[in-house]
Formats: structure tokens, sequence, C-alpha cells
């Protein structure tokens, strides 16, 4: 009952929150609870530490961004070309890379993050260093106007709110069950029948074409598409939001990304300290709150309720 | 389609691939040896080199110590800052996921950036070359600095491997690596024996980077984009195996010149090309042997 309340408190929240806060810091929020959500359903469930998963973001930002500008399609499309593009990339990248786990794979994924950026830019449509720049908000089903901020607002949270049920789906399903049992013990999945290797395949597929949905959104909303956004700078951050918030829970990550967002947006006028405070409490985090802010508020709750 | 293609070219950036080879060889031979005998993945190994070109920096601007005191001194220094850092973030760590102490290391870098960020800027700063001049061969001009960093770091990478593979110290890493407790039981500290090696892996560090302080700027990012190169060095020699660091480092230093010779536009991919097809083809790395690669 009390989950319903909370439910409904935050879609009243979220409905009413653009008249009081700026909506595309709020817009940039979504794109990055969407984007940490597919990273944790990689390492928080499946257990697998994608160092390089800027790369599904920001090519993603990449595609769509390009899709509207220059091919001019409405813009559920675009987010639909770019998640599906980037479930493609994903499951190439699965290929070269799931046959080795743990940390080869943290390794191997970083190093495919990094050559996907020089090949982009390399590539002619992404205008080099300059980025895609002025991407327009096409029509949403190629009718109803959505270039306003306020009306993108809704849009957005829409297909994040969807976006994020998805993700929910997928690890309750039985797919997210025999994944987190992979994570646990592979050698025992593996003498069960299961293949592992298509598996972690199949996860990063899925999460990498949520990471383009995101990076796609963020195009629309930012109107811009540069290199940053598949940087190894954007890759740390996206792990840092999901460990800050606490890995392998459903709020964690999207808990992690707001603060994340919002605390960067604030420390922007630090200059380097902003880099300084950030290692300083992902190492924190690292050292003593595994489990993140959400899990640590959960282990606390079930403690007193054990007590009780 | 390759007339255009001078001898001068072609051995000048052979030179230049075989100077980078040199350092990719000697940096992830370091990283090759933390995470052989200690299992953890020291992603901060770039800012480590990073930190050395700058102790050599500081050495020469503020105590007038030459370069050839400093290639002493900084890998000391660095070594001790990664003795520090293992007791402090790495040693809790050690029995978790080692995914964990590559974060640990990862965060580790941001600050370690930052903090030189805040005190040096992002531009870089020269450094004079100790060994002004060079020689003509005919062909091309060589410089002496860059001579003698070919023939240094071979050096280093070929006495670093015999010592882990020949000798009794390297013996007693081994087997601690494999049967910790037997080793223990030999009256060996082994937890402090893990601690030296995590800091001699990170003094190699620092030692490339007093290496490579004369050659590339100084600079509190230097360290960052050389170590994803590292990485792809490690992943196709195969994790943990010295030998393979070293010579796969020489290797991806060479090809990455010839590419730039022959098709310039992919110089950057290179590297991470032959990773993906080393993968695919030798999934457990070019020189491991199939049981070591888990």
């Amino acid at each position: 009952m009390t989950r319903y309340i909370l439910l409904a408190v935050l879609a009243v929240v979220a409905l009413i929150a653009p008249f009081f806060v700026y909506p595309i810091l709020l817009m940039t929020i979504l794109c990055f609870m969407v984007f940490a959500s597919s990273f944790n359903l990689l390492l928080g469930y499946a257990g697998l530490l994608c160092f390089g998963h800027a790369m599904f973001f920001g090519a993603g930002a990449y595609i769509g961004g390009w899709l509207m500008k220059e091919g001019g399609l409405s813009i559920e499309l675009a987010f639909l070309g770019a998640a599906l593009a980037m479930a493609a990339l994903g499951w190439v990248v699965g290929l070269i890379s799931a046959r080795r786990g743990g940390i080869q794979f943290a390794m191997i994924t970083l190093a495919i993050s990094q050559f996907i950026y020089f090949l982009l830019l390399r590539a002619p449509f992404t205008h080099g260093e300059d980025g895609l720049q002025r991407i327009p908000r096409s029509d949403l089903f190629g009718v109803v106007d959505v270039s306003s901020n306020l009306s993108l607002y809704y849009l957005v949270l829409a297909v994040s709110v969807a976006a994020i049920w998805f993700f929910y789906r997928i690890v309750h399903s039985p797919f997210g069950e025999v994944l987190r049992a992979i994570r646990d013990n592979e050698g025992r999945m593996e003498s069960l029948g299961f293949v592992p290797e298509r598996f972690k395949i199949l996860a990063l597929t899925l999460s990498a074409g949520l990471a383009g949905l995101a990076g796609a959104m963020k195009a629309s909303v930012l109107q811009i598409a540069t290199l940053h956004d598949l940087s190894f700078h954007v890759s740390g951050t996206i792990i840092f939001m999901a460990l800050l918030g606490g890995l392998g829970t459903l709020a964690g990550p999207i808990v992690g990304a707001a603060l994340v967002v919002l605390l960067t947006d604030h420390l922007a006028q630090f200059g380097e300290w902003a880099l300084i405070i950030q290692g300083s409490v992902f190492l924190v985090v690292i050292l003593f709150f595994r489990r993140g802010l959400v899990g640590e508020l959960q282990a606390f709750l079930k403690r007193r309720v054990a007590r009780a | 389609m390759f007339d255009h293609i001078s001898i001068q070219l072609l051995l000048g950036q052979l030179l230049i691939g075989l100077i980078n080879g040199s350092f990719y060889a000697m940096l992830s031979l370091g990283l090759a040896i933390i995470f052989g005998l200690i299992h953890v993945v020291n992603f901060a190994h770039g800012a480590q080199y990073m930190l050395g070109a700058f102790v050599a920096l500081l050495l020469l601007n503020h105590l007038g110590i030459p370069y050839w005191g400093a290639l002493f001194i900084a890998p000391v220094v660095v070594g001790a800052v990664g003795l520090l850092m293992e007791q402090t973030i790495l040693k809790p760590l050690r029995h978790l996921d080692h995914l964990y102490s590559l974060l640990a290391t990862f965060a580790a870098v941001l600050i370690m950036e930052g903090l030189m960020r805040l005190e040096f800027g992002s531009t870089g700063l020269p450094y004079a070359s100790p060994l002004p001049g060079g020689i003509n061969l005919g062909f091309m001009f060589l410089p002496w600095y860059r001579g003698w960093v070919v023939v240094f770091s071979l050096v280093v990478c070929i006495a670093t491997w015999l010592l882990i593979e020949k000798t009794k110290l390297g013996a007693y890493l081994r087997a601690a690596n494999e049967r910790p407790e037997i080793v223990e039981s030999f009256g060996i500290n082994v937890p402090r024996m893990m601690s030296l090696t995590y800091a001699f892996g990170v003094g190699l560090a620092g030692l490339g980077g007093v290496l490579a302080a004369p050659i590339y700027q100084v600079s509190p990012s230097m360290g960052s984009n050389l170590m994803i190169v590292i990485f792809a060095v490690v992943v196709i020699g195969g994790m943990g195996s010295i030998l393979g660091a070293i010579l796969t480092g020489y290797l991806i230093g060479i090809v990455e010149g010839l590419t730039k010779v022959f098709y310039p536009e992919a110089s950057n991919l290179a590297i991470f090309v032959i990773m993906i097809v080393a993968l695919i083809l030798r999934p457990n790395g070019l020189f491991s042997s199939p049981e070591s690669s888990r």
C-alpha cells in the first residue's frame, strides 16, 4: 500500500516539477536515470562492468540527432532508431567481449569505446570536434509539436518512465533470474545447461539499446551531440551514479543519477575541485558503502523490521 | 599505390613506433606484474606515470636535481605513493571482487588528476632533454635521447622479466600468487610481499614517466589516454603474462608507427582493431596459456 502512495506522490511531483525547476535540468536528469538504469542492468544484475558504457549513450545521441536533423524523421522514430542501432552495437560488442568475464570484460569494453570514439571522430557526419549542432526537435508522430521545453519534458518523462518500466520487467523476468544466477555462480548455471555467454550478450544488447535511447533523448533535449558524450569521462560518471545510488536495486542508480547531475550542476563553479570531490565521494562509497545510498537504506530498514 | 612513401618516412615512423612501443612495453609490464601477482587491475597506472614525470620536473626546478638523479629518485617517490595507496584503499578491498579495486584505483585517478590540474594547470610543461643533439644515420636523424629511451627501457623490461621468472624472489612471488597459505607457512610475510609488489609495479610506471618527460609534454592528463592503450596491450598479450605484455607493447608501437605511414587516418584505430581481431582469433590472449586466462 505504501508503495502505491509513494508512486502516486512521485507521479504528482514529476508532473508539476517543470513549473518549479528548469525543465532542461529535469530532462537531463531523466536521460541519465535511463542511462544509469541501463548500466545497472549489466553491473547490478549480470555482474558485468562495462567500462565504456558511454559509447552507447554518445553514439545514440549522434544517431538520434542525425536522424532528426539530416533524416527528417519524427522524434519517436529517431529515439527508436538510436535504440535499435545501439542494441545492434551492443550485440556486436557482446560477441567480442562476453567470452572473457569479470575484469577483462571491463578492459575490453573500455578499449572498444575508445575505438568507437576515434571512429566517430573520423566519420564525416559527426562534424569532428564541433559535434552535431542545432539538432531540431522534430514533431511527435509528425504532427504534435514538442519544440518547447515544457512539451518536450512530458514526452521525455513518458519515454523515461516506459524505459524504466521495461528495465523493471527485464530484471523481474525469468531472464533476469538467470542473469542474477550467472552473476552469483556461473559454473553452476553452466552445469545446469545454460550458456552464460548467450545471456550476457543479450543483457548487453538490451542495456545498450536503453543507453542509446537515453543518448537520443539527450540529443533532443540539449539539441547537440558531441564527442564528449562518448568520452571516457562520461563512462566514469555513469559508474559513479550507479554505485552511489546502489547497484542491483531498482531505485539506486536512478537516485544516483539525479544526485550526480544536481551535484555536477552545483560544483561546475568550483572548476577542478569538482573532479576531486567526485573522486573522493566515489572512493568513500567503494570503501565504506558498497551497497550505495538506496542499498544501505534498505539494509537499515530491514534491520529495524527484524528488531521490531 | 605506395610510391609516395619514402624510406626516410618509413624508418622515421618505425623509430617513433619503437619509442612509443618502449613506453607501452614498460607500462603494460608493470600492469601485468600487478595483475598477475596480486590480482589488482591498476587503473591508476597512467596517473602514476604522470606523477613520475611531475616528480622529475619538480626535482629539477626546485631542488636542481638533474634527470639522471630523477631517474632513481622519482620511481622511489612514486613507488612510495603506490605503497600508501595500497595500504589505504587496496588492502581493505583485497578479499572482494576485483572490480572494486579497479574502481577504487579509478577514483584515485580522478583525485590525482584533479589535484595536479589544480596545482599546475592543464597545459603541458616542457622538460629539457638531458641528451641534446643526435646522430645523422644517413637515412634519418636519431636524437640521442630517443636512442637512450629505446635501449634503457629494453634493459629494464628484460631485467624485470629475469627477476620474476629466474630468481628466488620471483619464485616466491609466483608461489604466493598460487598458494599463499603454503608460502606463508615457510615464514614469508605474504601480505607485505604483495604490498611491495604493487609498489614495485607502480615504481615502474613512475620510471616510465621520468623517461617520457623530455619527449612528451608534462601534463596532468598525459597518462589517461595512454592508459586505455595499455589496457588494450595487456588484453592482447594475455592478462598477467609478463613476457606477453613486453612483446605486445613493442609490437603495438611498431604497428601503430607503420599504420601512420600506410594509412594515417587509421593510426589511432590500429591498436583497437588488433585487439578485436586478437580477441576473436585467440580469445585467451596471444601469449597466454589457456589455463592462466581465468
